[in-house]
């Protein structure tokens, strides 16, 4: 039995830097083991590291639908759920309990055990992308502990290829549903999510060439130097990648304007629509927990993962300030949804293939070209100087135009007084 | 390295095992009364016309193969752009950036040639094809 995990290796071969992940922390902390189990404590703690992930990952759709339909009320100017709990704050929580109660339909013509295994697969996978996502750290002694499950040096390569693993999922569903709509929104999905992730693997390229690390924790570890030591700010590519990044994330989790495949007015309800009762709430929990994990890597790529704003200086850093950025870029999406109408397919194909794709390349270019003019060393001032001075410059202009076209508009449909 | 994917197994047993109490304990609270109304595909409260895999859009094929070559192309970049930095550093970076933007530049050639043909378009009109046929 030890020799079997044996083969995983030691705890001691992991750490990267001088960062452990999640469960040296737990080993660490929590009071020795009784000596029957004491061989076995590495895996427990692997184990036990997992299942705090596991259950918590879950419960962020619990907030998030909350916010989402809080946010949607103030937007509509309305107050949103208010019955169960103070201000409403149970109602996610209700709805669960009552989708527990509720029949779940398998249709008898479809493909039962695709049906039954599409949840599974999604909700695994998407769980999955949680694993390299570095939360936080905490320093002990002279080791530092990131609250990390497993620190892979292939971290953000192996998150695009597990999160690209949903898509076979909701073909599943679709397939199996036997239902028209089901069909149509599960094929219109998968094409929407393969299109849209390359350019999120370009724009992932160009942080990459900045940091020449895969890991995550490599990534946040060269973020440390403050508010300018944000990738986002290195070159003025990165600071477009983050955007055609976004937006794209944006795509990914299929949400609106891109929520196509889930378009009421033409699809009902898309690859779920034959899912009902507690099936149906695996879909939704993943959906959120997709929405926060993909916010989660922007904030570790771009936005200094859960390093603070200042050097030295823990404000909105470590945990918290880690959640808190993630949840601004939440909001950020929801304030989206109940802001913009939805796109056409044609629309979304066009704006995809024929804008995104073309620009992400030409960010890896200019990448390549910054560091060959300006020096490999991004954080050197004779690099990051000119490029704060480019996106300053860039934004100013950017909003002058925007401003202009906002206050142009407003004359023209102010009703000319008649004398 | 093996430990740290040993990590990855263990979230997919857990999120299984998540998944399957939660559908058992569903499956114990509920009460099943079917009828053949309920077994019915949804179609907004029709009875289903004809047979449920149609055909689709062959855009969907299209789209996937194009991704296929692209994303392909984004596993061939990676490893350049993860020793991009070195190679400046030792004095290579000009070479290393000429090659990749060759191969950039051919995958770009690629993408006008689809764009040129018109196969990035959803929506063709019946005329543009004809005009391609002959």
């Amino acid at each position: 039995m030890r020799q079997f995990f044996g083969i995983f290796g030691n705890l001691s071969e992991v750490t990267v830097g001088s960062s452990k992940p999640l469960a040296g922390l737990l080993l660490e902390i929590l009071p020795p083991l009784p000596a029957f189990l004491e061989e076995y404590e590495q895996l427990l703690a692997m184990i036990t590291a997992c299942g705090i992930f596991v259950g918590v990952v879950p419960l962020i759709p619990l907030v998030l639908v909350l916010a989402e339909r809080k946010v949607s009320a103030f937007i509509q100017d309305r107050t949103g759920p208010m019955r169960v709990g103070p201000w409403g704050i149970l109602q996610t929580l209700a709805d669960g309990v009552k989708l527990l109660f509720k029949e779940d339909l398998i249709p008898p013509y479809g493909d039962r055990v695709l049906f039954r295994l599409a949840p599974y697969i999604i909700v695994c996978f998407s769980l999955a992308a949680f694993v390299a996502i570095p939360f936080g750290a905490i320093d002990l002694g002279d080791e530092r502990y990131v609250f990390i499950v497993s620190n892979l040096n292939i971290g953000i390569f192996y998150i695009l290829a597990v999160s690209s693993v949903i898509v076979i999922g909701i073909i599943m569903a679709g397939w199996a549903s036997n239902s028209k709509w089901s069909l149509l929104g599960s094929l219109r999905s998968a094409a929407q999510m393969v299109s849209y992730e390359i350019p999120v693997g370009l724009s992932i390229l160009s942080v990459i060439m900045v940091v020449q690390t895969l890991n995550m924790q490599g990534i946040v570890d060269q973020q440390d130097g403050g508010l300018h030591s944000w990738l986002i700010f290195r070159t003025p590519f990165s600071f477009i990648a983050f955007f055609v990044f976004f937006i794209s994330a944006i795509a990914e989790v299929n949400r609106t304007p891109f929520d196509l495949p889930e378009a009421e007015s033409e699809l009902v309800a898309g690859f779920h629509t034959e899912y009902s009762g507690m099936r149906f709430a695996l879909f939704f929990i993943a959906e959120y927990a997709n929405m926060f994990a993909v916010c989660a890597i922007a904030v570790t790529l771009f936005l200094g993962g859960w390093q603070g704003v200042l050097p030295g200086i823990d404000i909105l850093g470590g945990l918290p300030g880690f959640v808190f950025k993630t949840l601004f870029l939440v909001f950020v999406m929801m304030w989206i949804r109940w802001t913009l109408p939805r796109l056409r397919v044609d629309q979304l194909m066009n704006l995809c293939w024929k804008y995104l794709i073309p620009v992400s390349f030409f960010n890896i270019l200019g990448v390549g070209i910054w560091m060959l003019i300006f020096g490999a060393d991004t954080m050197d001032m004779k690099s990051l100087g000119p490029s704060l001075v480019v996106i300053v410059i860039a934004v100013f202009i950017l909003l002058k135009q925007v401003f202009k076209g906002v206050s142009g508009t407003k004359r023209e449909t102010t009703p000319v007084p008649s004398s | 390295m093996l430990f740290n994917f040993a990590n990855v197994l263990l979230i997919l047993i857990g999120g299984f095992v998540f998944v399957a109490i939660n559908l058992i304990l569903s499956r114990f609270l509920q009460t099943r009364l079917p009828s053949i109304e309920k077994e019915m595909p949804y179609e907004c409260g029709e009875e289903p016309i004809g047979d449920t895999r149609i055909k689709f859009n062959t855009r969907f094929y299209v789209i996937a193969l194009i991704f296929l070559i692209f994303d392909v192309e984004i596993v061939f970049l990676f490893p350049w752009g993860v020793v991009f930095r070195k190679l400046i550093e030792d004095g290579a970076g000009i070479l290393a950036f000429g090659e990749m933007f060759v191969f950039i530049l051919i995958l770009l050639v690629g993408l006008a040639y689809v764009w040129a043909k018109g196969d990035l378009e959803w929506i063709r009109s019946i005329q543009s094809v004809q005009e391609e046929k002959t």
